[in-house]
């Protein structure tokens, strides 16, 4: 195994478990829907608890994408969460309240209220998805840091404050300036849609139909959310394949702009384009076939799986076939790429090792699904049985 | 910006330790009675076991909320830090979030929804994986807190400006993160065991429940009993590895200025709480009463050992195998040393020096480089932790696991000896005890913390380097706002508690 091999495996780790995440912010769009489809307290109930059987595995995913990008990319760590602070801190505050909303919102004694958890699950839904898609965006936009290493070599200032900090914010947003791209609230708006489709789709599979008419109600937000995530979703990707992109030159490791960059990525990586295609194809046959046909549950699998391809795809534009993944726009050449913000050989190949127990994980993690989802939800379990 | 950055850590961590220790110590109970009940299949257990898991679902939620922003905080607040060691730092937050988190969140999911899904058998897996999970999550934290401590297993590279992995078994086996994981769990079980006995003290108190009540002292009080005894075993083995690589720290615990051998361990002293003592002027505190030679002992396991006090670290001393610690001056200049090469290593490199000059350069950045850390450093006070911190909360925890040890062995002394529901003041004691359990526990969380000021990482990386380039305006604005948000939510989740406590079991 090469360095080079483990940069590009770490890379592929990373975007996978960011369309992992992706794909498991169903949770956060059936969540938008709590007040749209559930018409009496009973049935917003049966919506929170439908989700409220996966929502640890969001969380877990966003934790364990954290630490992976941490391990794997310090420098991007350090660079975009220190940097970007507004952003991550509102993305973080938003998921605080997700996690002890579906616990508390159904007690005794929440002192809330049941409603006031259920809009914070809401307003969850929407802000999750939009500002992890428009950080994600970003990595195709670029953001306004400098990275200056020798400053840690400069104590003899005062001995604190900017002349030692090796990466930094080059304006005074801290990360919110991000919002005022428009590309990024594309994809943002996009990501918004996406997972309130698969959040219809989960729960049209997963509530019991005598609980209530799920593919009924979910037919009008499904197909309003198709139609924005789609036009939404293509606009983005147009732009993304015709406009510039920051190309690494392998010798010098030089960071320079050339048009057309990610329609050259997916040309020259081929193989990717055949994925991103299928991936693409996945997503609108399962919707498609789940509006068309009442019976048909499976589409939350076909989206989902579309979902994670095209999502894993996208990433992997942003960094292999010579090309820095979160670009600067402040100053070029403190863009990060795969060789200039990695860990050491020594670590990747270890953390290579440790990731070899990923299928393991995902192979109970599958098990437990379907031991949990194998019947429908009724109205009667949450009566009968633990409930949010 | 420091100190706000370093509040808004230590604020989410505090919050953090508030829920983790119950999830921790809860999570073996219910292992515990689900097993009885597995075994026995008398369903008395399954629903004793269901209550607790009940709480236990109360409080986990917290947890995991508060978990996310400190994992995420390292990169938003202490952005050189996270450059510097993540290479070696985040690793064990990936393998946590791999290995350990995935489990717990998996499994629990079975613990709460899966009774009438899945086998008796898979259920008591799922329980006890969970807390398993649970377990394993702490190690990778705590392997990750303990470098901090202790940093191994790893080599500084001037070529990328920051310290790499070297052994990754040091790093994990290494026996700061050892005897930290023992000590922790341990602490986080006996918060548990008090927990159920306070709760069951006070349904015997109501006459409410009793049978349920009794079963689980009986449960709690021995799991208790066991955890106490073991933690004196590691908390003494804690200290020691504490005298051999912290021992600013150990001074300041012990309030220690001036060492030396045959040194008494102080019960307690008339150290102000509220201002850091003249260490300089005094040779120890005022009103100290002490036991003669335990410290020595328990720093070195020998009653006539050598230890170092604050000023002894600050001048330099000879140790007791003839090497010589330096002098805090020695070591400010050592590190300036250190990065004055790696400045002379750098233009070097800059300016394409061939590789046996760049080799050279490297060679002279690395025979200084143990010192790095104190080239930033300015004046004597800077390296001192707070002494009435470390002090205080030291005294608190100790004293708080001999008062749960004497709890445990009264409780079970009356229960099988006589008759509990009579000792209404023992009863009304364990439920006094829980608010205690937590100050004790967070007791524990200061003594290690404050103690390694003002290193994030020991000897390498004062705070002051460490930190994110942001206005000290923003972190106060978000300190406050999870302030509010974290009492808001406490508040809360105390009230369900207390509602779901009220309720009981469904016997």
């Amino acid at each position: 195994m090469t360095y080079a091999f483990l940069q590009h495996y770490w890379c592929f780790v990373v975007a996978l478990l960011a369309a992992l995440l992706v794909f498991l912010m169903f949770v956060q769009g059936a969540n938008t829907l709590i007040f749209s489809l559930g018409r009496t307290a009973d049935e917003r109930r049966l919506i929170v608890n439908v989700t409220g059987r996966k929502w640890e595995f969001t969380f877990t995913t966003l934790v364990t994408f954290g630490g992976a990008f941490f391990a794997s990319y310090p420098l991007f760590y350090s660079t975009s969460f220190g940097g970007a602070y507004w952003l991550w801190m509102i993305i973080l505050f938003s998921f605080v309240l997700q996690a002890v909303s579906y616990e508390f919102q159904g007690k005794m004694g929440n002192l809330l209220g049941v409603k006031t958890f259920q809009w914070l699950l809401v307003l969850n839904g929407i802000l999750g998805p939009l500002l992890l898609g428009g950080a994600v965006a970003t990595f195709f936009t670029g953001s306004n840091f400098i990275v200056e290493r020798e400053n840690i070599l400069n104590p003899l200032g005062d001995g604190e404050g900017p002349g030692v900090i090796i990466s930094r914010w080059a304006n005074g947003s801290h990360g919110l300036d991000a919002l005022l791209n428009l590309w990024n609230v594309v994809l943002g708006l996009a990501i918004v849609f996406l997972a309130r489709i698969l959040g219809c789709l989960y729960i049209h599979k997963q509530v019991d139909d005598a609980a209530f008419d799920a593919h009924h109600r979910i037919i009008r937000p499904l197909m309003r959310s198709t139609w924005l995530f789609l036009g939404l979703f293509v606009a983005f990707l147009v732009h993304v394949l015709t406009c510039e992109g920051y190309a690494v030159d392998p010798q010098t490791g030089l960071v320079y702009m050339e048009p057309f960059k990610y329609l050259h990525n997916l040309v020259d990586m081929w193989p990717l384009a055949a994925v991103l295609l299928i991936g693409i194809v996945f997503v609108l046959f399962g919707i498609l076939w789940s509006i068309t046909h009442k019976t048909y549950k499976r589409g939350f699998w076909v989206v989902g799986f579309g979902t994670v391809v095209t999502v894993t795809v996208l990433l992997l534009l942003t960094a292999w076939n010579n090309t820095a993944y979160y670009p600067s726009t402040a100053d070029l050449q403190s863009s990060l790429t795969m060789q200039n913000s990695s860990s050491s050989e020594f670590t990747l190949r270890t953390m290579f090792y440790v990731s070899l127990l990923i299928p393991f994980v995902l192979a109970y993690i599958v098990y437990v699904w379907q031991a949990i989802d194998k019947k429908e939800l009724t109205a009667e379990e949450l009566h009968n049985d633990h409930a949010y | 910006m420091v100190d706000w950055a370093r509040a808004q850590f230590a604020l989410t961590a505090i919050y953090h330790w508030l829920f983790v220790p119950l999830t921790l110590g809860l999570a073996v109970v219910m292992g515990i009675m689900e097993t009885l009940y597995y075994r026995s299949g008398n369903e008395f257990w399954k629903e004793t076991a269901k209550y607790w898991q009940r709480l236990f679902g109360i409080n986990f939620a917290m947890g995991v909320a508060t978990g996310i922003i400190l994992e995420f905080e390292f990169g938003t607040n202490w952005s050189n830090y996270s450059y510097i060691v993540g290479d070696i730092f985040g690793a064990p937050l990936a393998i946590e979030g791999i290995v350990a988190f995935f489990m717990e969140s998996t499994f629990v999911a079975v613990m709460f929804f899966g009774w009438k899904k899945v086998s008796k058998g898979f259920h008591l897996a799922s329980t006890w994986l969970t807390g398993l999970g649970a377990t394993i999550s702490a190690w990778w934290i705590l392997v990750a807190n303990s470098w901090m401590q202790h940093p191994v297993g790893q080599a500084f590279n001037p070529a990328t400006m920051r310290n790499e992995m070297t052994s990754f078994l040091d790093v994990a086996l290494s026996p700061v993160a050892v005897d930290k994981f023992v000590h922790t769990v341990l602490s986080a079980w006996v918060l548990g065991a008090v927990f159920v006995v306070g709760v069951s003290s006070w349904y015997l108190l109501r006459q409410r429940h009793v049978e349920f009540a009794r079963r689980s002292l009986n449960v709690g009080a021995i799991f208790g009993l066991i955890a106490s005894m073991l933690i004196m075993l590691s908390g003494d083995h804690s200290a020691y590895t504490v005298a051999q690589t912290q021992p600013m720290k150990l001074a300041a615990m012990e309030g220690l200025y001036k060492g030396g051998p045959d040194q008494s361990l102080t019960i307690i002293s008339g150290i102000s709480p509220f201002s850091q003592p003249d260490y300089e002027g005094q040779d120890e505190p005022p009103f100290k009463i002490g036991v003669p030679y335990a410290l020595s002992f328990l720093a070195t396991h020998d009653f006539h050992g050598y230890v170092p006090g604050v000023r002894d670290l600050l001048d330099g001393y000879t140790k007791e195998d003839g090497t010589r610690e330096l002098s805090l001056e020695e070591k400010i200049e050592r590190g300036q040393r250190a990065i004055a090469a790696l400045q002379t290593y750098r233009r070097a490199k800059k300016d394409g020096a061939p590789d046996d000059v760049l080799a050279c350069l490297a060679d002279r950045v690395q025979a200084d480089m143990p010192y790095f850390g104190y080239g930033y450093v300015k004046d004597r006070s800077q390296v001192v932790p707070y002494i009435p911190v470390c002090f205080y909360a030291f005294r608190v925890m100790v004293g708080g696991g001999c008062l749960f040890l004497l709890l445990f062995v009264l409780v079970l002394f009356f229960l099988y000896k006589k008759d509990i529901m009579q000792a209404r003041w023992l009863l009304w004691g364990a439920l006094c005890c829980i608010p205690i359990a937590y100050i004790v526990s967070e007791a524990g969380w200061l003594v290690a913390e404050f103690g390694r000021q003002p290193w994030t990482i020991q000897d390498m990386l004062p705070t002051w380097v460490g930190v994110s380039q942001l206005g000290s305006q923003t972190v106060m604005i978000t300190f406050l706002l999870f302030l509010v948000l974290f009492t808001t939510l406490l508040a809360v989740e105390i009230n369900i508690m207390c509602k779901a406590i009220k309720k009981g079991p469904q016997l």
